[in-house]
């Protein structure tokens, strides 16, 4: 099949019109999930069908996208995207965080800062903060509609009583603007502090629950915790090992048989451009010359 | 009904009113509950038809009747479970007295939460049997805004231990805990807001008779201890005969007899209460 034969961006105009209706009304209720006719997407889901949506309806033919997947740049689900994109839309595509204006993620928020005119998609696989704690729907959405959040800190309460502390390490739950409790996506409680105030539009799409849901740049996001033990954005004790940075999330890899493992930088471009501008770490390779 | 017996439940009647004198004396205010013209029809067949009552501050209700007799169905719509077809169930709120059917739906669902109690027949549709029952009795308290770890902590022990559970099962689940500590989980979870009206529906049902014993003492020492008003709803008639402290029977989805628990125990006018009486089993 040539190319040609696809819409830009994949999706027919009506499909995204819808898409970008649904995207307006997230954004003017920060938090709120918004039903959206969520359509096959030609993936699997949890795979990203969600985030494929949001990316295709944003997309502009100026724009240039980066999609990254737990972090790295090069993984099967970003690559595949990625190309996905490229093929469907022509756009421009980069690794660089600074260069993009669409990003789609899975499960991470970039080291380097968002600016303004970023978008920020994410991929989510559950929407319902509290789909785990009460199992009915219609249940649900009465609690989010008279702001009965309670609940959510049952499971706060629990992760304390068992285990000394709050150990829910991702998909840690937030408050937007003081109203709508929000499941971020997992993305890990270390990237929770930059869901808040940040200049970049950030949008979440679930496909296969049909929601999209919005945080408008510069909106308070909160994460929840009692008063007597505070949330931590917590992270591996260590630092890069190809980077030496002692400030971003990192991957555990293990390395031999012998019990030998590194910590590596989750956001591989953030990784490359601190090896490019002379940053060592423990077990960066020696440098030729 | 014969016109008789008629007139002597009447008298019943006044008697009650008599003791709930005493009731609002004590504490000086009008009634916490009034009930009028309750009627819920399921189709064409009655669930429960014409009830009315006042319940007091720190009084106990029994109400009574074999299967089917549509107390349940009472007591779903009492603690709004169920959209009655008519009536109203007017509650003591801190604004006076209020309609809890024409209430706004957070408004109800705070009072559900605060004010209001609902001890289930089986404790675990009143239980979240995924949680530890620290969680389980912490709930409440988070629902109403609790955010300190330590003190929704030290409540959750101290109401374990009210309840006879000891305070080193705080973080066990209620699925380790046997029918007779689930019952009184479930007790212990509903009270630790300090409600001032709790429904139970037939609280001991399934429970043998020594733990029942053991659960109905407690209950009474928590509802003279808390000056709970309760409105119990049970087919056994020895509970009530302990707990309550007025009784209503109903029978067909009608209240046949009311009055002062030992009045209608010991002298039964109508003819189905005295069927009802005399069916106890003696040991």
């Amino acid at each position: 099949m040539t190319e040609q034969a696809y819409n830009f961006a994949y999706l027919d105009e009506q499909t995204k019109r819808m898409i970008r209706r649904a995207l307006l009304k997230a954004l003017a209720i920060p938090g709120y999930q918004v039903p959206f006719a969520s359509r096959e997407m030609p993936m699997p889901y949890g795979w990203g069908t969600g985030g494929v949506q949001v990316t295709a309806a944003c997309l502009m033919p100026e724009d240039r996208l980066k999609v990254i997947d737990q972090g790295a740049d090069d993984t099967t689900n970003a690559v595949s995207i990625r190309r996905f994109f490229q093929r469907v839309a022509g756009v421009a595509v980069t690794e660089s965080t600074a260069e993009a204006s669409v990003i789609q993620t899975r499960h991470r928020i970039p080291e380097t800062a968002l600016g303004e005119g970023q978008i920020l998609v994410y991929q989510v696989p559950i929407p319902e903060p509290l789909r785990f704690l009460e199992p009915r729907e219609t249940e649900t959405r009465k609690m989010h509609e008279l702001e009965e959040y309670g609940l959510i800190h049952v499971k706060l309460y629990e992760d304390i009583a068992r285990h000394g502390e709050i150990a829910t390490a991702y998909a840690y739950p937030v408050q937007v603007e003081g109203r709508y409790v929000m499941d971020p996506s997992p993305i890990p409680k270390f990237d929770n502090p930059k869901l808040s105030g940040n200049p970049a539009i950030q949008l979440f799409g679930a496909g296969r629950e049909s929601r999209i849901y919005a945080v408008p740049p510069y909106s308070a996001v909160v994460s929840l915790d009692f008063d007597d033990h505070p949330f931590v954005a917590s992270k591996a004790d260590h630092d890069c090992d190809l980077c030496g940075a002692g400030d971003s999330y990192l991957d555990e890899v293990i390395v031999d048989d012998a019990g030998g493992r590194m910590f590596v930088c989750s956001d591989t471009d953030f990784c490359a451009g601190r090896r490019a501008d002379g940053h060592r770490g423990r077990l960066a390779p020696e440098v030729a010359g | 009904m014969t016109a008789m017996g008629h007139d002597m439940a009447e008298a019943g009647r006044g008697a009650g009113a008599g003791e709930m004198g005493i009731f609002a004396k004590r504490k000086g205010e009008g009634p916490l509950l009034q009930v009028a013209g309750l009627r819920k029809h399921y189709g064409a067949r009655i669930g429960c038809t014409d009830v009315s009552f006042d319940l007091w501050p720190g009084e106990v209700l029994g109400i009574v009747g074999e299967s089917g007799s549509g107390k349940s169905t009472l007591l779903s719509c009492l603690a709004g479970h169920l959209a009655p077809d008519a009536g109203q169930v007017l509650f003591q709120t801190a604004d006076g007295m209020q309609d809890t059917l024409a209430m706004a739906e957070p408004a109800r669902r705070r009072l559900m939460r605060t004010d209001w109690a609902f001890v289930h027949q089986h404790a675990r549709d009143g239980l979240r049997m995924g949680v530890s029952a620290g969680g389980n009795v912490g709930e409440r308290l988070m629902a109403v805004g609790a955010r300190h770890y330590g003190q929704i902590r030290g409540a959750a022990t101290d109401w374990l231990q009210k309840v006879e559970i000891s305070a080193d099962r705080i973080d066990d689940r209620p699925s380790q805990f046997s029918g007779g500590m689930q019952q009184r989980l479930q007790i212990a979870r509903n009270l630790v807001t300090g409600p001032r009206l709790v429904f139970m529906d037939e609280p001991t049902g399934g429970l043998d008779v020594s733990v029942q014993a053991r659960l109905l003492d407690l209950l009474r020492g928590l509802v003279r201890e808390m000056g709970l008003s309760v409105i119990i709803v049970t087919h056994d008639l020895a509970v009530v005969r302990l707990l309550a402290d007025r009784l209503m029977v109903m029978k067909s989805g009608r209240v046949v007899e009311q009055g002062l628990t030992d009045q209608v125990l010991d002298d039964p006018q109508h003819g189905y209460t005295q069927l009802l009486v005399s069916s106890v089993l003696q040991v």
